[in-house]
């Protein structure tokens, strides 16, 4: 660490936070100097977003110290962080979009008169005066749900500046404001900067780290990797202490012959989420889908089942132009989708397993008017035996089950169907590492059965695990594709980092 | 069903896990005793054939009631469908055309009654279908609304039955069993295996236990509420031709409050109002309780007042009970 004269801002040593089955963060040390930019850098999943909670008081750490200006403190709860200095400006904005700029401004702290009478004159001058400072050019009583989204975030920043804060935390801001709003958001935070506020910024993107920040912490899987000064540092040393150990690619379950093509998109456009975009599927092949969160990718899974229209564009399927106007028509057409979200999306957690894994096809089983449960139950058994599910019983309502469980309920519930195609957007979210390289392998075995499929990942060892071939996407368009064999990581994230985009695929 | 894999409970559990599953039965048991030991008249044939003709009418709705709710929609017009059904099947049966029908002039007229439950069903399907509008919202605005056509309809007046035929109906009895109480149970075991049994109950519940896994996996939710909603529009307007038959008439008044007697009865018996929980054997408790209190606290005398005040605070008990009883058991459940 730089010994310096002046105290941190803030400084968090050796935080440790478990969740059920998972070691969120293991002996994570951090610290900003006051003035200082620092970026916080790591894949999804790593623990960011975990640090900054336990930073802004929404989770409190198993183990580990936490000093603000040089003192030791203990952050119960938001109020307090505030209260300490601290604020978050949330990836998600979280205002009520019904209530003035100026209300949402001062939220729970509105400036009162005699009798608990707000005071609307001083609360309209206050946010005015913070809104010009932002160089905004909306007016403080203006309606939340009539601003656009970066005026939106606008208004979140300004609510950071209503307290004299020592730490801002800027989490992913740039992810919705447009090339001009970007530059009066980093001129902001350059004023903070000037102010001796400490800034820490989380970001994907490496060109906003470098123009912005002094100083670079990379995390993963939940551990500290090192911190480096932006300036003695590159690009390409960044990623590889983001990426870290070496993939060890003899240990994948090789796939089998690589068939026919089986799905194809040609010039598929659904704007503004993504655009032009092209690729094939084989039979026996694993494609994968990298980029960052919004690039796109899950929309194009989306659009490929049935839940989107595209503007433009034609999918074929065995090379006959098909259209899929509803996810009856993908699952006729043998297109599963594994979502994103199993909980939200794929199961329903109140029921049974073995109903949940015949849901799609409950209606073919069928004796008389009746469903017939030992067909079901047939199914069920079949589909455990061979993705290794673990539960006591069909009747175990899927809520109970893990993460990978779960998963591989959602898997089999798709496998049942004979697809041709199988889209799994996230196979891995919230699953614990052992049930990671168990839910790739079974991926891998599936290619080599001759199903076509699709994975569509956040992170880079996943696709460089499972896929043979990997569509690199940035800002709803595919930059680059490349085989499993040829491709680097540090030309991955650049990539989808929208660096050297001048290589067409 | 050959196969069942899964551990089964010792057979002294049995019973008694069935009723922590729905304690609605057991609440059905202690009132039952209750009332038996503490009036003369409760514990008596005629008066069980009494408690089944009176629970009937709201019994039916809330079959009905329990598919919409299972979806995790919710129908609160179905006390003006029975009125308007009411008057339709006692008006039809009098009309010019069918004068020489004799007592099939019926016929036409109860036929009329349950299309017209159908239809007014399927317009609420219809349009939180393809609006997307909250059942709670239309079925509050069908509600105003029918109502007022059964007003329109009758002329603020009453339809009398002309055709005794119509009224004796009521009266009649399959050995024990009133017919009334017949089609009751008929119904009951028809929807319970619609829902327990068919791919349509299957489907209720995923449509309700998370909407967007059922639109993933396939099943075109919109035209299945619609299919609910006409199934409670049917019952409903069943119901309402019951109801005439036993009062030989057809108010304008009919069925007032009778949405919140059946929501009362559902929810007692265990169905979610966010849907996705519930069952037929449950409702058919809830039905029975209110059944069994009514006609108790009448036979003991206490004023109708105090049935209220009774039943609306045993309603909130039961759901705190059954709040903290599913807390402990779904501890590990994060959802």
């Amino acid at each position: 660490m730089t010994e310096t004269t002046t105290q941190p801002a803030l400084r968090l040593q050796d935080i440790v936070k478990t969740f059920p089955g998972v070691r969120a963060l293991d002996g994570v040390s951090f610290e900003v100097m006051p003035g200082e930019v620092h970026a916080l850098l790591g894949e999804n999943g790593a623990g960011k977003s975990t640090l900054m909670k336990v930073l802004a008081g929404m989770y409190q750490p198993d183990e580990g110290l936490i000093f603000i200006g040089g003192g030791q403190v203990r952050v119960a709860n938001p109020m307090e962080a505030k209260a300490q200095g601290i604020v978050l400006i949330h990836q998600e904005l979280s205002l009520a979009p019904e209530m003035s700029a100026a209300e949402n401004i001062y939220l729970g702290e509105l400036p009162c008169k005699s009798f608990g009478r707000v005071d609307w004159k001083a609360l309209y001058a206050r946010s005015n005066a913070i809104l010009e400072r932002l160089r905004c050019r909306f007016r403080a009583d203006a309606l939340v749900a009539d601003l656009s989204i970066a005026n939106q975030q606008m208004v979140e920043i300004a609510r950071a500046l209503t307290v004299d804060a020592r730490v801002v935390i800027f989490d992913e801001p740039t992810a919705s404001l447009t090339d001009a709003e970007k530059v009066v958001l980093f001129d902001i935070i350059t004023d903070l900067k000037a102010q001796g506020v400490g800034i820490v910024y989380i970001s994907h993107r490496m060109d906003e780290i470098f123009t912005l920040s002094d100083r670079i912490t990379v995390l993963r899987d939940g551990a500290y990797r090192g911190t480096l000064t932006t300036a003695e540092t590159d690009e390409d040393a960044v990623t590889r202490l983001m990426i870290g150990r070496s993939l060890d690619l003899s240990q994948r379950v090789a796939a089998g012959e690589v068939g026919e093509v089986v799905l194809e998109a040609r010039g598929l456009s659904c704007a503004p989420l993504y655009e032009d975009v092209s690729f094939q599927v084989r039979a026996g092949e694993v494609v994968g889908f990298y980029g960052l969160v919004g690039a796109g990718r899950t929309e194009i899974a989306e659009t490929l089942f049935g839940l989107r229209t595209p503007n433009a564009g034609t999918i074929l399927i065995d090379g006959k132009e098909v259209t899929i106007g509803s996810p009856q028509d993908a699952i006729r057409l043998g297109i599963s989708l594994v979502p994103e979200n199993r909980k939200e999306q794929g199961l329903v957690l109140g029921m049974n397993c073995r109903d949940n894994m015949t849901l799609p096809q409950v209606g073919d089983l069928t004796t008389g008017p009746f469903v017939s449960g030992g067909a079901e139950v047939s199914i069920f058994d079949q589909y455990r035996d061979r993705l290794a599910i673990k539960t006591p019983s069909w009747r175990q309502p899927v809520g109970f089950l893990s993460g990978g469980n779960q998963q591989k309920i959602v898997i089999g519930k798709w496998l049942s169907m004979q697809p041709r195609v199988l889209i799994v957007d996230e196979p891995t979210r919230g699953i614990d590492v052992g049930s990671k390289s168990e839910i790739h392998n079974l991926i891998r075995q599936l290619a080599g059965q001759g199903y076509a499929v699709i994975v569509i990942s956040s992170e880079m060892p996943e696709v460089l695990h499972v896929a043979d071939r990997i569509v690199a996407m940035y800002h709803g368009r595919v930059m680059r594709s490349f085989n499993a064999g040829e491709v680097t990581e540090d030309s991955l994230v650049q990539a989808i980092s929208g660096i050297g985009n001048g290589k067409a695929a | 069903m050959s196969t069942t894999n899964a551990t089964t409970p010792g057979p002294a559990a049995a019973p008694l896990r069935w009723l922590m599953r729905n304690p609605i039965w057991g609440f059905v048991l202690i009132i039952f005793v209750f009332f038996s030991l503490a009036t003369d008249h409760f514990f008596d044939i005629r008066n069980f054939q009494n408690i089944m003709v009176q629970t009937s009418t709201i019994g039916l709705i809330a079959l009905g009631m329990t598919l919409v709710m299972i979806n995790g929609n919710i129908d609160l017009s179905v006390g003006a469908t029975l009125a308007l059904a009411a008057a339709f099947a006692v008006d039809v049966q009098s009309w010019a055309m069918f004068a020489t029908w004799g007592n099939w002039q019926i016929f036409p007229a109860v036929c009329a009654a349950l299309l017209v439950g159908i239809a007014l069903g399927a317009l609420n399907g219809f349009i939180v279908w393809k609006t997307g509008v909250d059942a709670f919202i239309v079925t509050l605005g069908a509600m105003l609304g029918i109502r007022g056509l059964v007003f329109v309809y009758t002329g603020e007046s009453s339809f009398y039955a002309m055709n005794f035929a119509y009224s004796d109906f009521s009266a009649l009895s399959i050995g024990p069993l009133p017919v009334l109480a017949l089609i009751f149970l008929a119904c009951t075991l028809a929807v319970h295996l619609l829902l327990s049994r068919t791919v349509h109950g299957r489907n209720a519940y995923a449509v309700g236990g998370n909407r967007e896994a059922a639109i993933n996996a396939g099943i075109r939710v919109g035209p299945h509420m619609m299919v609910n909603f006409m199934i409670i529009g049917f019952l409903a307007a069943l119901s309402g031709v019951l109801l005439s038959t036993q009062m030989g008439a057809a108010t304008p008044n009919l069925g007032r409050d009778y949405e919140l007697w059946v929501i009362t009865a559902v929810v007692l018996g265990g169905t979610k109002l966010t849907g996705g929980k519930g069952d037929i054997i449950g409702t058919f408790g809830g039905v029975l309780a209110i059944g069994i209190l009514r006609n108790g606290m009448n036979l003991m005398q206490v004023p109708a007042f105090y049935v209220y005040v009774i039943l609306g605070s045993i309603l909130i008990a039961v759901l705190f009970l059954d709040k903290q009883f599913n807390r402990r058991t779904q501890g590990g459940l994060r959802l």
